[in-house]
């Protein structure tokens, strides 16, 4: 289920302004990659272009390659559409489908893309996926009432269930905490460490804490100016960006200087 | 100590001063109130007034005037509800799939010069006197064509004037959905038609329903086009392709050279029947959007 990703001097262009600048970077699969800088950096624009979000922007574009378990997802005959069923992605503010049932949430992954599957099997699947989310033992007595009506945190795991329910290999996560409370917040990141186990996780926060108990690696993004391009500063095991750096912009932002 | 006191009446003078203008503008906006209210109930008691009493006959909503003389006080105007309310709907029929289509085209796909002229026409098209729309279609669909008058070059001229309004409106409302909903569709691999047809249209289907039932409240009382379009028939005329066909706007304009008080009765009782048809259908707008909202909740 989980695949591997290799970036290779990845470029961003929004238009003509180039957003982020030659990025390289390998995520071994089955691991927490947190990446952190400050505000603008390109962090979150770099995210997106893992599962081609980017393109829905209009001007976006990249040049370079991502290689997900050695295939390009840039190649020239590879549809977006397809890739983002392989790499899923939880947004910074919660975003069920307000039309749709907790259930109707869940399925709907695999119902819009044209997935046909008896009541059984998509019974199956809801429980399946509401309890990889941590969230099957709140809502199962309400299924068919509508997700809206769910707490900011519960949302946000139906939002991750939703995501595993179309069982992809990678899943990205853009700040997934920062519209949390604290305790949903901890929710969120045991959960994120049970989906380890599974999935290759990405996950872009502001919260240096957050990236120190949650992942296995730490990329550190930093830009210039205001203008100029992002840029990955230093890419590391996440003990040793927190302990002893090799780049003094990454302990200056790790010890709370600047960003 | 003397501080305090200072303060104390600094606040005074304020709040006195405030008082003023807020007691000036509340009596502004009740004015304005009224003047905006007065004649909208006055309109409305008049017709109500003078045109009930016609609605108490028992053929009203359902005979047409055929056989009844001009003096006579008898039949109905099944006639021209009927005329009204098909013309409307075959109208309807054109409009709302093409306005929906093309206010779908400028929010999700429009970029560039083509969305820009899109967007300006509606608008121009928007601005366009019925008048207008109604002698475009005569020489379109009339004079080069060689159609004849009909019912059906009726609902020509309204889609010209609902085309625009029900694109403004569904445009605004897809305006509403949040970028959020559609990327969260994006990422679970969902093509952008799909998206687009099970994720933005459902959440915005209440809006979209009330604006377009709007849109045919208003056509439904142009008078414009009856009058260019379309000869009056006494009778129940139900063939909307040939012949001519009453309406509620053109029976009223009809009635209103028939010297006799039947006809003045004929032309208040004509009058309420159109104001009670467009509420209705705004009442129905209402009840559908409440209906949608709350089937989710």
């Amino acid at each position: 289920m989980s695949k591997r990703i290799e970036v290779e001097d990845l470029d961003v262009y929004y238009g003509s302004f180039l957003a982020v600048e030659g990025v390289s970077l390998d995520i071994a699969s089955r691991t927490v990659t947190a990446l952190i800088g400050p505000s603008g950096c390109g962090k979150s624009t770099f995210l997106r272009t893992l599962n081609r979000m980017h393109e829905v922007t209009p001007g976006g574009r990249v040049s370079g390659s991502v290689l997900i378990d050695s295939e390009d997802i840039y190649g020239s005959k590879v549809d977006p559409v397809l890739v983002r069923r392989q790499v899923g992605m939880v947004f910074q503010r919660p975003n069920p489908f307000p039309t749709m049932s907790i259930r109707d949430n869940v399925l709907a992954g695999v119902k819009l893309t044209g997935g046909r599957m008896s009541r059984s099997e998509s019974d199956e699947l809801v429980e399946s996926s509401l309890t990889g989310a941590n969230l099957w033992n709140e809502v199962k007595d309400r299924l068919d009432k509508p997700g809206s009506g769910l707490s900011g945190g519960q949302q946000q795991r139906l939002c991750i269930a939703r995501a595993i329910a179309v069982k992809p290999d990678v899943i990205l996560m853009d700040e997934p905490c920062s519209a949390l409370d604290p305790i949903s917040t901890l929710a969120i990141e045991d959960l994120i460490e049970e989906l380890k186990n599974d999935y290759t996780i990405v996950i872009v926060t502001h919260n240096m804490q957050q990236a120190s108990r949650v992942s296995d690696r730490t990329a550190f993004f930093n830009i210039a100016g205001t203008g100029k391009p992002g840029k990955l500063i230093e890419y590391d095991d996440t003990t040793t960006i927190f302990s002893k750096p090799s780049v003094q912009a990454t302990e200056d932002y790790v010890s709370g200087k600047f960003g | 100590m003397s501080s305090v006191v200072r303060g104390a009446r600094i606040v005074h003078t304020v709040s006195g001063r405030r008082k003023f203008v807020d007691r000036f503008a509340r009596v502004l906006v009740w004015l304005a109130f009224a003047v905006a209210i007065v004649p909208l109930a006055w309109v409305l008691y008049t017709v109500v007034a003078r045109g009930f009493e016609a609605l108490l006959l028992p053929t009203w909503f359902t005979n047409s005037l055929q056989g009844i003389l001009p003096k006579e006080f008898a039949g109905g105007v099944g006639h021209a509800i009927y005329g009204s309310i098909i013309q409307a709907l075959i109208a309807s029929v054109i409009s709302v799939p093409l306005g929906i289509m093309v206010a779908i085209y400028l929010v999700e796909y429009g970029r560039g010069a083509l969305a820009r002229a899109t967007t300006f026409m509606v608008d121009i098209l928007s601005g366009i006197p019925s008048i207008v729309a109604a002698l475009f279609v005569f020489a379109l669909w009339i004079t080069t064509l060689g159609f004849d008058r009909s019912a059906f070059a009726v609902s020509i001229a309204l889609v010209l004037l609902m085309v625009p309004v029900i694109v403004r409106s569904t445009e605004e409302m897809l305006k509403l959905v949040p970028m959020d909903l559609r990327e969260a569709s994006y990422a679970l691999g969902v093509n952008k038609m799909r998206t687009i047809l099970r994720i933005v249209l459902p959440t915005s289907l209440s809006g979209i329903v009330s604006g377009v039932l709007l849109a045919v409240a208003r056509v439904m009382g142009e008078t414009a086009p009856v009058l260019v379009l379309v000869g009056y028939s006494r009778s129940m005329n139900y063939n909307v392709f040939e012949g001519n066909m009453a309406s509620l706007p053109l029976l009223i304009y009809t009635e209103f050279t028939n010297p006799y008080p039947a006809g003045q009765l004929r032309i208040w009782g004509a009058s309420l029947t159109l104001i009670l048809l467009i509420a209705l259908l705004n009442i129905f707008a209402r009840v559908i959007a409440w209906a949608i909202e709350r089937r989710r909740a």
